[in-house]
């Protein structure tokens, strides 16, 4: 038995200094050369558990009951010398920004060699040695040189590489991997997925794998651990939790992955939107080339494709923060002006956007009556007990009680953030949604949800969404038609269930095939189709 | 409120504690004063604890005590005006040249860069030897060379949070940029703006003794703490403690002052640091 948790208890302190509990009471064991999984949703703990396998907690918290031995040794009670010789040694971290991790001031071979020194291993020339082997088997391009980059200079695919060799320097018994892969694009992910695990494999280190994402959990673990606010929900083979989930909880979270989709009815009215030959850039920098498409009313289409390929950048030129160099836009059958400023107000109010991050999207000084009231007040005019009775009747439409109007974003989840920012695009009575990666900085049940109410509201009003996206999951669910955008070009569209069925465009198809599916060999298929 | 004086450490408690003190000395020290500001009422540099002179006499022989008061509501009273009047010029200004961007921004920023780079003490000096010292002109200068500080800070918070999205959907939304600057961008810089109303007016504060003790600030017999350090001097010389008192006034007060602003933000970064 390598890692040792029982019973483990960790406090920490809310936004008044109030005391909760974040894990209450978890048990788990980790034997050699063998990968656990902890999931669960954001606030689950499964952070906090990982950390506590280095006998770390974040300031604030604190260990309050329990045990956690690794090898044998206490490493809740370990005084911090003892502690400092074991991080890194026996038991190391791999962060989810890796970007944060590094050092931007020092070459990566010297920030990666200086945990092999600290431990005495040996020379500096063995270190670099070790080095450039576990950046060859992390598939890092150059590895004799790979090490005498900055940060900056490398992907953040590659730079999360970089961080798993770091921790692999000193040979660890126990790798904690907390969310290696969620800030990375679909495509990427894989890459990284297939080094570590070959990694972790081949070194026959032992792994804890934190993240949300069952699908990514079920590429490398062994066995899978449910978290659900500091519980422990199920614990099983990774076979088992996928494929026969025992706990109602886990079937949730199975299914929203496997989510239906969206089948629905034509539509008959003139197109709400055009872009036409649109160019646009950035300064010098050409970023869209000869985009075009076409949303018709009470319809969905979704832009979907990597980070970089100008969809968030077609969101800007469409509601005119971003004026294009070429083409035009028109809606409804009027032609849209092309800069923000020669735009009436009524073309305002019938193009909305609702944002990635709600956190940043609402202010947070602001009460919900104030966020969703001042479009009333703004575009309708109404005012005083007008503005109060219609926000409530917003909230009830997007499911949050009417007490909440006097609530402020920081009382809010993310979810229900995100729905005060849907109330406030709908209190415009808009004609058009744009939606810019609504659900990517959700919790997936949560995100499920939002997709439901957004679905439900388009039935309710004939509401149009532009939908764009990198998860094609949410495009399976909600889409009518689907645009696949590759640098700043529109590459495939049409209706989704011609693009997303047999035979695809190539990108298309990469794309498809890059996201994670529920099976544990899926991993394996991908990696060898792609030979 | 309660609550917040409960988690406070001692010392910021102290200094909360002073301010209060140094407050009701400004609002109430002229009504309480034993006797009239400038009238000689006893022999010179009488020591502390004379009888019928609680802190003993001055240069002059007046009523050290009384100047104090009197001096405690020129001083601070003045050093809150500047530092009113600097804040609303400054931080309107400056959120208006972040969300108006562009060349305004830049022009904005130039020509406060250029006052900036004086030392306050020098450009004021030259302004009250020109002008020469008269309230108004004490007031209006420190107000623009704090004012210039306050430009500065304002329009870095401003530039932050103007790139927030809910600024953007503001704009996207048709609003004004008087509109922006008052409902989104102010309430969200108030804390930092607070927290450096407090140091700023410590400088002004400073300033204005300092101008005084070179006796281009507040012009005799107007009691005011930086001339009464100038005044009594040379006691000093004699051994006597005449000039500590007011210098320790303004010490004390400049100390707690920042004990609170130290206080408040951190309040405000762990508060930011939670989102």
């Amino acid at each position: 038995m390598l890692l040792e948790i029982k019973d483990l208890r960790i406090d920490g302190s809310d936004l008044d200094g109030k005391t909760v509990e974040i894990v209450k009471g978890v048990s788990l064991s980790v034997d050699r050369g063998q990968v656990l999984g902890l999931i669960g949703e954001s606030g689950a703990g499964k952070s906090t558990i990982g950390l506590a396998a280095l006998g770390y907690v974040r300031p604030g918290c604190r260990f309050t009951g329990g045990s956690v031995r690794l090898d044998g040794q206490d490493v809740v009670n370990a005084p911090l010398d003892l502690l400092l010789q074991i991080r890194g040694r026996k038991v190391a971290y791999v962060a989810q920004s890796a970007a944060a991790s590094f050092n931007p001031a020092h070459r990566l071979i010297d920030q990666i060699c200086e945990v092999h020194q600290r431990h005495g291993l040996g020379p500096r020339a063995d270190a670099e040695k070790r080095t450039v082997e576990l950046f060859r088997k992390l598939g890092l391009p150059a590895p004799e040189n790979f090490g005498q980059r900055y940060p900056h200079q490398v992907s953040g695919g590659q730079l999360q590489r970089a961080m798993t060799v770091m921790a692999l320097i000193a040979k660890p018994d126990l790798v904690v991997f907390d969310e290696p892969t969620t800030a990375l694009d679909v495509t990427t992910q894989i890459e990284v997925l297939a080094a570590m695990r070959a990694a972790i494999r081949e070194e026959g280190a032992a792994a804890l794998y934190v993240t949300h994402d069952l699908a990514v959990v079920a590429q490398v673990a062994d066995k899978i651990l449910v978290l659900r606010h500091g519980n422990a929900v199920e614990l099983g083979d990774t076979r088992q939790v996928l494929e026969a989930p025992r706990e109602e909880y886990t079937r949730a979270l199975v299914s929203v992955r496997k989510s239906e989709s969206n089948e629905r009815g034509a539509h008959a009215k003139a197109p709400v939107l055009e872009v036409q030959s649109i160019d646009a850039a950035y300064g010098q920098q050409k970023v869209l080339f000869d985009v075009s498409l076409l949303v018709e009313h009470a319809a969905t289409v979704a832009v979907v494709g990597e980070s970089g390929s100008g969809k968030s950048t077609l969101a800007r030129v469409i509601t005119g923060l971003l004026p294009p160099s070429k083409g035009r836009i028109r809606f409804q059958g009027e032609d849209l002006s092309p800069a923000l400023a020669g735009r009436t107000k009524e073309h305002r109010r019938r193009l909305q956007l609702i944002y990635q991050m709600p956190d940043v999207a609402v202010n947070p000084r602001h009460t919900v009556l104030e966020i969703i009231g001042r479009p009333l007040t703004f575009y309708a005019g109404l005012r005083g007990a007008d503005v109060r009775r219609k926000v409530e009747e917003l909230l009830a439409r997007i499911e949050l009680p009417a007490h909440f109007a006097d609530r402020f974003p920081g009382e809010l989840s993310g979810g229900q953030k995100q729905r005060v920012c849907i109330a406030r695009a709908l209190a415009a009575e808009p004609e058009l949604i744009i939606c810019d990666e609504v659900t990517s900085a959700l919790d997936p049940l949560v995100a499920d949800e939002i997709l439901k109410l957004l679905l439900k509201l388009q039935d309710e009003q004939g509401v149009s969404y532009l939908f764009i996206t990198h998860d094609l999951a949410t495009v399976k669910a909600i889409a009518h038609e689907v645009v696949v955008m590759q640098r700043g070009r529109v590459v495939d569209s049409g209706r989704k269930e011609e693009v997303m069925a047999p035979p695809f465009h190539d990108y298309t198809g990469k794309l498809l095939r890059s996201v994670p599916e529920m099976r544990t060999d899926w991993l394996d298929e991908v990696l060898a189709g792609r030979v | 409120m309660g609550r917040l004086f409960q988690r406070m450490p001692w010392i910021t408690r102290l200094g909360l504690m002073l301010v209060v003190l140094f407050a009701l000395a400004a609002l109430f020290g002229p009504f309480v004063a034993p006797y009239p500001e400038a009238a000689t009422v006893g022999d010179v540099w009488q020591p502390i604890g004379t009888e019928g002179f609680l802190f003993g006499t001055d240069t002059l022989g007046r009523d050290m005590l009384s100047r104090l008061l009197y001096g405690a509501q020129r001083s601070i009273g003045l050093a809150l005006i500047i530092t009113v009047i600097s804040f609303t010029v400054g931080a309107i200004c400056g959120f208006l040249a972040a969300i108006a961007g562009g060349w305004v921004d830049q022009l904005a920023s130039r020509i406060v860069d250029v006052f900036m780079s004086f030392p306050a003490l020098i450009l004021a000096l030259l302004v009250l030897s020109v002008m020469g010292s008269s309230l108004p002109v004490l007031v209006l200068t420190l107000a623009f060379i704090d004012g210039t500080r306050v430009f500065r800070l304002a329009r870095a918070v401003a530039v932050d949070l103007n790139v927030l999205e809910f600024v953007e959907a503001a704009r996207l939304r048709g609003e004004g940029q008087w509109w922006i600057a008052r409902k989104e961008i102010l309430p969200n810089a108030l804390p930092m703006l607070l927290a450096e109303f407090g140091v700023r007016f410590c400088f002004s504060f400073l300033l204005i003794s300092a101008l005084s003790f070179l006796g281009l600030g507040i012009q005799p017999p107007a009691a005011d703490w930086g001339g009464m350090v100038k005044d009594n001097a040379q006691a000093l010389a004699f051994g006597l403690p005449a000039p500590l008192l007011p210098a320790g006034c303004i010490a004390l007060l400049t100390i707690s002052v920042n004990l609170v602003v130290d206080f408040m933000l951190d309040q405000a970064a762990r508060r930011s640091r939670r989102g």
